[in-house]
């Protein structure tokens, strides 16, 4: 298990907060919050040990050319695949956006 | 409603996670958890073991009104760790419990409802995980002396091991078809007295024993529902209504022993002689 | 050398003396009715019946009748004492390896047993009995949840043979899908999952641990020694609470209080 940070630049905090999925099996729990204005950081723990890169990878596509909101995202995966990595993050900005 | 209507407002229980059962049983606008996950109670021994905790250890506590009745809902996450649990959500379980009974005390009639998804003691909290359960086993029996304490086995983990016992110790227990209720979990049978004994990948043979159809037809159960939230949530509050019983089945001792006694044990148990022995009568 | 442990039954013969067994029980079941200094208290366990009807519980475990069988025995000193100014004690002497495994118990409802018995000596505990858990051997699982651990004070003997449980070693290591040693070494570093009940008894749960010389068969000191803690630990629960909150406060259950201080203050 690895605990790993990372940090985007980001505009301003939304209102509302959101949580999506859980820890099951290839699945994971996304809690994201209101963040400090500028900055959008995550925190994790994954079960998959080694895997900094990809998940670096993986946000960096995600924020690419654009300017998420500034959150405060906590991660607590469970060997999730990209693709479901990527559904539950869509999910929770989905419902941080409809605030 | 024609079928094909019918279909299509079924709503399934079983594929929701416990936080969308708690909501889904409770009345519109009634929900308020507490423990929330962004207050991030967890669970302080697994991390040190490289396991990811979840924000509320797998346990959703939320109050709310239940069919216009004033209940506290404890709902466990199966998909967590099998729904074990450990020192916080057995805490989060036992601390609602004990406080459903002191607002009764108080002349609060707040009744208690259970989702059990869980396969019993977290093995990574083992004695932390077991004191729990003591503990909730505990405050059942004393909120049951005011309240009914509801219990709702749905699936697809079923409720097995310390929370078992839980489930005996309920006022009433609604089951769908999918729910398992049992002590031991198949492979640890299997383990422990072979497999002649107990097939643990026969999964028919474990749902003719353990199954929720089995279970209500023995009379172990009180209630079979379909994998509905509307059915389902219409009978809790059913149950919720009938108030506590005049015995509970957990106080039957004589009754068991009797029909234990007349038992022939030399032949291996068959569902049939089990339905024929404890033909239960239904309220 | 049985296959089974007889610690439970030596304590429970050294404890009753020459009262005589009640009646009308499974013969797993060992009850009786003694005088412990001033007190009236029903002493229970569950011992070996190598010819009980239900195969798969022969060695000691709690099936369906011990469960049962506990819950009748408890009822009925329950019922007994209803009226009386004085509720006896209930010494629950374990030494229990385990809940019995097999298709009857599941057929039959051994979950249902388990919870008569736990009904029974909670109810017991509500109604002012005083109820000890006295731990000469194994307190397993689900055998423990149903005799034992419904107790207001928890005595455990300091030694090997005593040890607190949710899943013997060999189980737990299948299930977690490590080896033993792995399993050991974790134990080591996490308290709540050790064997020894040194380990145990630092998660606050225990009342008391005695050291005594003779676990297998009391010599006439133990039994003192054992006596005179069972009335301690009687008279302390006279004035007490008769829930379980005395269970809390140990460090290593830090987060047990504080679950239930946000509870209350979020309710």
């Amino acid at each position: 298990m690895e605990t790993l940070s990372f940090e985007f630049p980001a505009g301003q905090p939304p209102r509302g907060r959101a949580l999506v999925g859980c820890v099951g099996s290839g699945d994971l729990e996304v809690l994201i919050e209101p963040g400090l204005a500028g900055k959008l950081t995550i925190q994790m723990q994954t079960s998959v040990n080694g895997s900094e890169q990809r998940w670096q990878h993986l946000f960096a596509r995600m924020f690419d050319g654009q300017t998420p909101p500034a959150l405060s995202i906590d991660i607590h995966d469970f060997g999730a695949t990209p693709g479901v990595v990527r559904l539950r993050l869509e999910q929770g900005f989905e419902e941080i956006g409809h605030d | 409603m024609t079928d094909s209507a019918a279909l299509l407002n079924k709503h399934s229980f079983v594929e929701l996670g416990a936080r969308q059962r708690a909501k889904a049983l409770l009345d519109d606008g009634t929900f308020r958890e507490l423990l929330d996950p962004f207050q991030r109670v967890m669970s302080p021994w697994l991390l040190r073991q490289g396991v990811v905790p979840q924000s509320d250890d797998g346990v959703v506590i939320a109050k709310g009104s239940l069919d216009g009745l004033p209940v506290v809902i404890a709902a466990i996450e199966g998909a967590f760790q099998g729904g074990s649990l450990g020192e916080v959500g057995g805490a989060k379980i036992a601390g609602a419990l004990e406080l459903a009974a002191e607002d009764n005390r108080k002349g609060i009639p707040t009744r208690a409802v259970l989702l059990l998804e869980t396969g019993g003691v977290r093995l990574q909290e083992a004695n932390l995980g077991l004191a729990a359960i003591a503990e909730i086993h505990s405050a059942i029996v004393d909120l049951r002396q005011y309240q009914p304490v509801v219990g709702v086995v749905a699936g697809s983990v079923g409720c097995f091991g310390g929370m078992s016992i839980a489930a005996g110790l309920c006022s009433y227990l609604l089951v769908t078809r999918e729910a398992r209720l049992g002590l031991n979990g198949p492979q640890v049978i299997e383990q422990e007295a072979g497999l002649d004994e107990y097939d643990s990948r026969d999964r028919p043979f474990i749902w003719s024993l353990t199954g929720g159809e089995q279970r209500f037809a023995t009379g172990l159960v009180d209630r079979y529902a379909a994998d509905d939230v509307t059915q389902i949530r219409q009978q809790v509050g059913q149950l919720l209504h009938l108030g506590v019983p005049v015995q509970h089945r957990s106080g039957q001792a004589e009754l068991f022993l009797r029909r234990l006694a007349r038992l022939d044990t030399d032949v291996q148990i068959e569902p049939a002689a089990v339905r024929q022995l404890y033909q239960g009568e239904r309220p | 050398m049985s296959a089974y442990s007889l610690r439970g039954l030596r304590w429970f013969e050294a404890l009753s003396g020459d009262a005589s067994a009640v009646q009308g029980l499974p013969a797993s079941l060992k009850v009786a009715d003694v005088r412990l200094g001033e007190q009236t208290v029903r002493l229970l366990a569950v011992v070996a019946d190598p010819d009980n009807r239900f195969p798969r519980a022969r060695n000691g475990e709690v099936g369906l009748l011990e469960g049962w069988g506990l819950a009748k025995a408890v009822d009925d000193a329950i019922d007994a004492d209803r009226d009386a100014t004085h509720k006896r004690a209930l010494i629950a002497i374990v030494d229990v390896p385990s809940q019995a495994y097999g298709r009857r118990e599941e057929a039959l409802g051994i979950h249902q047993a388990l919870a008569g018995a736990a009904d029974s000596y909670a109810r017991a505990r509500l109604a002012g009995h005083p109820v000890i858990g006295l731990l000469v051997g194994k307190a397993m699982s689900g055998a423990f949840l149903a005799h034992g651990y419904q107790a207001n004070r928890l005595i455990a003997l300091r030694d090997p043979g005593v040890m607190v449980h949710a899943m013997g070693k060999a189980s737990a290591a299948r299930v977690t899908l490590r080896s033993v040693e792995e399993l050991e070494a974790l134990a080591a570093s996490v308290p709540p999952m050790a064997y020894d009940i040194d380990s145990f008894a630092s998660l606050g749960l225990l009342w008391e641990t005695l050291s005594v010389e003779q676990i297998e068969q009391p010599c006439a000191s133990d039994l003192a020694r054992v006596t005179d803690c069972l009335q301690q630990a009687i008279n302390d629960v006279a004035t007490a609470p008769r829930d379980l909150r005395s269970r809390l406060g140990a460090t290593h259950r830090a987060a047990s209080s504080t679950v239930r201080q946000l509870l209350s203050a979020q309710w």
